[in-house]
């Protein structure tokens, strides 16, 4: 009985593992006739056409790195901003007030922060620059930073929460208020910290599907400023197989899908290494 | 850092903490003044007597019934798949596991935690692909297939919370199992899983709020916009966030368009209050066991 449980234990806890490499094993496995020879050139191309046999997935890497880089970009600094905030820069009340709100916006849908910025976001957007439907990638880009907003903010409170009290003490005997604190000791010390939220943020932003499909406009073009619309590759795997279309574009949507699948491990290993470095000096 | 620039800083960490909260406020507002209006039995079950929708003895053409059942057939599949398997990796790697084994596993844990939904929806796809090369020629995507994507999507959760719950608990109580001449599995079973039950229940709570609203991973897998009541495992069916997808896309009249901000608030509503509840029992958990701490 014992054996026959732990077994069982064992087992799983073994299915996670498994799940991951099976993932990966089929991701490979489907995309393995475009990665050797001549597919490779195609899907590594600046057209997608499917209609006239062009496969290229390019555009769509690149919207996808536009996409979250520029919403990384307004989604870091407040995030930090927020956490000076919430740690000393903000009355103690407020403070607790914001840190509820950003609880609160963990639990809010995707879909939903989409479907209010279809109707409330992207007509603003079209009325301020007149030109285009709105739907754009500034429209995709601030949604979506509002988005990974909560990732950062407690990625960064975790770590202001560490360093805090050991400089508690030491900052109050120099005469700091706890604004100044936070601004020259706390902020300074959470490096790493800054470091794993801004990873944790970028993988959250890329493998976002929902806010880049309903917002972004979605046409499989590299875009040429904010008001243009593009495609990610998460939307782009979405919007492929619901409109059918024929085998070889299948395959290049597992090609979408590795490239989705090596980036969040990339972000998982840098997080794991921060983790190590971080533990070693402690 | 001269004066200035220190009052600079002071106003740029307001502004950071009040522009995100006046986006949420906005939200909220916005959805509740076109939603509200809207919430009513009509919205749920549109022409059809409520009970008879219920009890599925009458179709609902102009409701979201259909899709709020989809979404609880698929919360209930995916919960029943993943909480058993999740609370014993959980177990497993808390208490048994060390060493490398216990390394390796938990990296496979969290590569499953970052891998992004709609992935999870493609390696779905990929298995129907598959099936129907091979064994079966007329396999299709279905709510089986959802709610399996889905499981494993929220697998990570369970793994974290239940292994996090366990190991939080006080060095006493991981000693008076021994004490009392109890073997590992029973003190587990006896003592350290009851204390660590709130932890747990908090964990499988959040774990079905994430299944609630993921709209990525059915996307691939067999959500459709009118299959009416979900009818058995190997069937498509409708959801409650696809529906609100589909609507801001697709919606031709205002009453259309009413009902998906009806079905928004409906699913903001439900999904924060199933992480109220996930983070009430999460902060009970802690406040017990301080002394861990």
């Amino acid at each position: 009985m014992e054996r026959i449980t732990r077994g069982l234990l064992l087992l799983s806890a073994l299915v996670a593992g498994l799940a991951v490499l099976a993932i990966l094993g089929f991701l490979v496995w489907f995309s393995l006739p475009l990665l050797c020879g001549e597919g490779l050139t195609q899907v590594l191309s600046w057209r997608w056409r499917p209609f006239q046999g062009e496969f290229g997935i390019l555009p769509m890497l690149v919207g996808s790195l536009c996409l979250s880089t520029t919403s990384m970009a307004v989604a870091l600094p407040m995030g930090l901003g927020l956490c000076c905030f919430a740690h000393g820069v903000g009355p103690r009340k407020p403070a607790a007030l914001v840190m509820g709100v950003v609880r609160f916006m963990t639990s809010v849908p995707t879909v939903v922060y989409g479907f209010v910025a279809v109707f409330l976001l992207v007509p603003l957007v079209r009325a301020a620059f007149v030109s285009g439907s709105g739907f754009s990638w500034l429209a995709a880009s601030l949604t979506l930073s509002l988005l990974v907003l909560p990732t950062v903010v407690l990625m960064l409170h975790a770590q202001f929460e560490l360093i805090e009290p050991r400089v508690r003490l030491t900052t109050a005997a120099l005469g700091l208020t706890r604004a100044q604190a936070v601004r020259y000791v706390v902020l300074p010390a959470a490096q790493r910290g800054l470091l794993a939220a801004s990873a944790l943020g970028f993988g959250r932003a890329v493998g976002d599907t929902l806010v880049p499909l309903m917002l972004a406009g979605n046409a499989p073009q590299v875009p040429g400023s904010l008001l243009d619309a593009t495609r990610t590759l998460t939307a782009h795997i979405a919007l492929v197989v619901a409109t059918d279309s024929q085998s070889t574009a299948y395959l290049s949507l597992f090609a979408c899908g590795l490239i989705l699948f090596v980036t969040s491990v990339a972000v998982n290993l840098t997080l794991r290494s921060l983790n190590r470095s971080d533990g070693g000096r402690a | 850092m001269s004066r200035s620039g220190q009052t600079s800083f002071i106003i740029f960490c307001w502004l950071s903490a009040l522009i995100p909260v006046l986006c949420v406020v906005a939200l909220l507002a916005f959805l509740a003044a076109r939603g509200l209006p809207t919430v009513s039995a009509a919205l749920f079950f549109g022409d059809t007597q409520p009970l008879a929708a219920l009890l599925g003895r009458a179709p609902v053409w102009d409701g979201i019934w259909p899709a709020c059942a989809g979404t609880l057939s698929l919360v209930i599949l995916s919960a029943a798949l993943a909480i058993p398997v999740g609370v014993a990796c959980g177990i497993h790697l808390a208490e048994f596991a060390t060493g490398r084994s216990k390394a390796a596993l938990s990296l496979g844990a969290d590569l499953l935690a970052g891998v992004p939904s709609i992935v999870m929806g493609l390696f779905g796809f990929a298995l129907i692909l598959l099936l129907r090369q091979t064994l079966m020629p007329d396999a299709t995507t279905c709510l089986l297939l959802s709610a399996t994507c889905m499981a494993l999507l929220i697998l990570p959760y369970l793994i974290k919370t239940t292994q996090a719950s366990l190991e939080g608990l006080p060095e006493e109580l991981r000693l008076l199992g021994p004490s009392l001449g109890l073997t590992q599995l029973q003190a587990i079973r006896h003592i350290q899983l009851p204390a660590a039950g709130k932890g747990i229940l908090g964990g499988a709570v959040l774990a079905i709020g994430r299944a609630a609203e993921d709209t990525a991973v059915i996307l691939l897998t067999g959500v459709v916009a009118n299959a009416g009541l979900p009818r058995g495992l190997l069937d498509k069916y409708e959801a409650l966030p696809f529906f609100i997808f589909t609507t801001a896309a697709e919606h031709q009249t205002v009453g259309e368009l009413n009902r998906g901000f009806g079905a928004a608030l409906v699913l903001l509503l439900l999904t924060s209050g199933i992480f109220l509840g996930a983070h009430l029992l999460h902060a009970t958990m802690q406040r017990r066991w301080r002394t861990s701490a």
